[in-house]
């Protein structure tokens, strides 16, 4: 996210997913276009021992933790996936892949599921064991605290959950969950030893760097790992450092002071890509962007309305315009790209004939609506404005409202009508546990049905992944003809390398497992 | 002297009410904006079980005065609080942004009092021929330039493109003495704006100065250009001048965010722009403090010179 407004003062940006709601995992990412096969097929050659690699990110100022299961921002996502693993994270398309855990079971009922760890160390040298497992799960759902990842977890009944070897762990979970793998993917779910507390003086995780030095807000130095689980990293020593203003990034990669910059803007990619001095890398279908409709209150409780909303959306022009071109259109269906997603369904285009003759029937001519947006993401206010003209040529009258950036989120849950949205990355399934049933904490488009919930139930409890596809798909038939969620496009991710950077995963959109993964990377 | 004593006493009062009412003001402008630390903290994930939850963990159900109460009550101990996005001292989030600060504001105050005054002095002695018409068109030029787009042309000539000098500060926010390199072009932006109006203000003093009866009473002695220039007009010229240093100098402590922004310096204006992008009071607030007390102090110490230098201008302090 970042503050288009103010070019001096733009800020660091929240994650853009997360997990909430009772199956949530979350995780950015995403990915399904382009990109390369892998280092190798890019031909970026044989992997080079050594080096010190410095990435330049938004940070949290000198409020900053290394306390994993509070990691709230990209900065903090990335120095935790350097520290610590996760028993699960996502691949390219957002499926859960397997990393701690090495493999998981499930009984019959799909409530008991059997975890085996593989065979790994933290730092100091200590097996990474069940008991340390069960103890950052405990810590992460204490009701006392409110770390991120807990509401991910709620599945889980940890109390009743065991270790059944030193690297096999029974998860007892609260109902049938098909996607349990994604639980255990979840944003925020590192794996820290047993009793592991103080994280701001020497932290030890199981991750690909050990911990060296830390000052919140400005830098944190991190060395191989030698005795990693997957193979030490290529690089002797990773530096984050933190530079909030996007010019500043730019300027820091151009003027060879880091060889990572993360989260450039479309115009600075343009005016760099190319040109040989840097290297742009895009992870496509990081960010959906979309407005969200209020299902449930004038003029959005009518389903007609909210067609002729589909309709009225010309995508080309929101993503030429709004994000200069980084991204793709969108379907109206979260995850393009992503495990389950109902790529058979038409793609729509505006229709303005067809926009003001639904709003007719709905008797709903001359409308006026006020669409809420704030600076707090890439393109917002611009997307507002480009709408308001788009539906101005269907008779409506919007009325762009500046919300504060600070407490956007918040602010849109349940209040107004219409409001511009962004998420990362996360799976299907996340994404309609946290935002599309009757119980979802952050159900901003106001969608709850019985019905859909059965839906949703129903594809949590079938074993089998194809007929699971059919479940998923009749509900996004569903949101697709009639839901809140007018998703206009997926944007991208955009990083700026050194050319001495090599092994950058591009087919990894922000947050997953191969974004940042800085244990891949080699300089030459 | 015992004027100047009440006029110490009665300024040093009047400025621990400032601060009082900057802070009660800051609390009250802080407490205002939407949300609070834990919307703030909630982000794009706004679960409202979570935010009551982070709520509560952060103490924020309990009622708006006695939280103000309990800090004050600290600070009366000399304590600032604690920050409650992180749970540190406020103390050390103020001593760790104070050095950066001090350091870019010790450098700027070096350079900037003997080029403003240099300046002024030159473009009063020549006044209406070249040199003063070039600093006068000079100055106001460079005047008219905002910060930011001074501070993104400076990098792009000189850190992008001669390669001369590092384009930000980024990584050295420790050890930025060791990198003096990476502080010419903050500096160099941080100057541009006062050395214009500090010379410009040099400059009107010193001609209206040299215009005066006493000047030509004292030219009239037969007394050295030179002399009357630096012992007679300069400080006269000098007193509405040392006010405006020392609103630099307060400008200079109290956070310069665009320039720290720009070249990644973690100074007290990164500070504070996090802090309230956080809605973390505690921060906020002792910021107030500490900015509060600068201000009056740095104000009080330019009365004192203006004084001294010109006695006639501090009757009216």
């Amino acid at each position: 996210m970042h503050d288009e407004r103010l070019p001096g003062l733009r800020r660091r940006g929240f994650l853009t997913a997360t997990g909430a709601a009772s199956l949530g995992t979350l995780a950015l990412t995403g990915c399904g276009g382009s990109g390369s096969e892998g280092p190798d097929a890019k031909g970026d050659g044989t992997p080079k021992r050594g080096g010190r690699l410095r990435a330049a990110f938004a940070g949290g100022g000198a409020s900053e933790t290394l306390d994993p299961h509070l990691a709230n921002l990209f900065a903090d996502a990335a120095r935790a996936k350097a520290l610590y693993d996760k028993l699960a994270d996502y691949g390219a398309d957002l499926s859960a892949q397997p990393r701690l855990a090495e493999k998981w079971e499930a009984n019959k009922t799909l409530d008991r599921w059997q975890v085996t760890l593989r065979k790994a160390t933290f730092h100091d040298g200590e097996p990474v064991t069940a008991a340390d497992v069960l103890y950052s799960y405990r810590r992460i759902a204490d009701p006392q605290q409110a770390f991120r990842a807990k509401a991910s977890l709620e599945p889980i009944d940890l109390d009743a959950s065991r270790a059944t070897g030193q690297r096999s762990i029974e998860f007892v979970l609260k109902r049938p969950t098909a996607e349990f793998p994604n639980v255990l993917a979840a944003f925020g779910a590192y794996i820290v030893p047993e009793n592991a507390s103080d994280f701001d003086k020497k932290p030890i995780g199981s991750g690909p760097f050990r911990f060296v030095a830390f000052t919140p807000g400005r830098s944190a130095v991190f060395r191989r790992y030698d005795d990693y689980w997957e193979g030490a990293p290529h690089l002797d020593e990773l530096e984050f450092v933190v530079a909030n203003e996007e010019s500043a990034r730019v300027n820091a990669l151009l003027g060879g002071q880091v060889e990572y910059a993360h989260e450039l803007d479309p115009t600075t990619a343009r005016a760099h890509e190319g040109k040989g001095q840097v290297e742009i890398v895009r992870l496509r279908n990081s960010a959906m962007q979309a407005f969200c409709m209020k299902t449930d209150r004038a003029p959005f409780d009518d389903k007609r309305v909210r067609e002729a909303f589909f309709l009225i959306a010309d995508r080309k022009e929101l993503i030429d315009g709004a994000l200069s071109g980084a991204g793709v259109i969108g379907n109206d269906l979260f995850g393009r790209g992503y495990e389950y997603y109902a790529d058979g369904l038409p793609q729509r285009a505006q229709d303005l004939d067809r926009a003001r003759s639904l709003l007719k029937q709905a008797g709903a001519e001359n409308l006026k609506v006020t669409l809420d947006t704030s600076a707090v993401a890439a393109g917002f206010t611009e997307a507002a404005s480009i709408f308001r003209d788009q539906a101005k040529k269907a008779g409506i009258t919007i009325d762009v409202k500046m919300g504060s950036k600070d407490s956007y989120w918040a602010d849109i849950l349940d209040n107004g009508t219409l409001c511009c949205y962004r998420s990362g990355a996360m799976p299907i399934e996340a994404h309609i546990a946290q935002r599309l049933l009757t119980g979802s904490t952050t159900n901003a488009t106001k969608w709850q049905h019985k019905d859909f919930d059965a839906l949703y139930e129903q594809a949590q409890s079938t074993r089998d992944k194809t007929e699971r596809a059919a479940v998923y798909e009749r509900m996004q038939r569903r949101l697709y003809a009639e839901g809140g969620f007018l998703i206009w496009g997926f944007a991208d991710w955009i990083i700026g390398t050194a050319g001495t950077v090599k092994g950058v995963e591009a087919k990894a959109p922000a947050n997953t497992l191969d974004w940042a993964r800085f244990d891949k990377v080699w300089l030459t | 002297m015992s004027g100047l004593r009440s006029f110490l006493a009665r300024r040093l009062l009047l400025g621990a009410l400032q601060t009082v009412a900057v802070v009660l003001l800051v609390f009250a402008l802080t407490e205002a904006l939407p949300g609070d630390a834990a919307v703030a903290l909630a982000g794009d994930q706004p679960d409202p079980a979570r935010i009551a939850a982070i709520r509560e963990t952060m103490h924020l159900d309990r009622p708006t005065h006695e939280r103000l109460a309990d800090w004050a009550t600290g600070l009366l101990h000399g304590d600032l609080g604690t920050s409650l996005t992180s749970g540190r001292p406020v103390g050390q989030y103020i001593a760790d942004g104070f050095g950066p600060t001090l350091l870019l504001a010790t450098l700027t105050v070096a350079l900037l009092v003997p080029i403003g005054f240099g300046l002024g002095v030159l473009a009063a002695r020549h006044e209406g021929r070249l040199a003063d018409r070039l600093i006068s068109s000079a100055t106001l030029a460079v005047y008219a330039v905002p910060e930011f787009a001074l501070g993104v042309l400076l990098v792009t000539v000189l850190a992008l493109q001669l390669g001369w000098l590092p384009p930000t500060a980024v990584g050295y926010g420790t050890d930025l003495l060791g990198h003096p390199a990476a502080l010419v072009l903050p500096v160099l932006v941080l100057l541009s704006r006062p050395v214009c109006s500090l010379s410009r203000l040099v400059r009107a003093g010193m001609i209206d100065a040299l215009a005066s009866p006493y000047v030509a009473q004292a030219r009239r002695y037969g007394i050295s250009g030179t002399r009357i220039r630096y012992a007679h007009a300069l400080p006269n010229a000098l007193a509405p001048a040392a006010q405006q240093l020392a609103r630099t100098i307060d400008w200079l402590l109290c956070g310069v965010i665009v320039v720290e922004a720009l070249y990644v310096i973690p100074g007290l204006g990164t500070v504070l722009l996090n802090a309230v992008a956080e809605r973390d009071v505690p921060v906020v607030q002792g910021l107030a403090v500490v900015f509060g007390v600068l201000t009056v102090v740095l104000n009080l110490g330019a009365d004192l010179v203006a004084h001294g230098l010109a006695p006639r201008a501090g009757a009216a302090a």
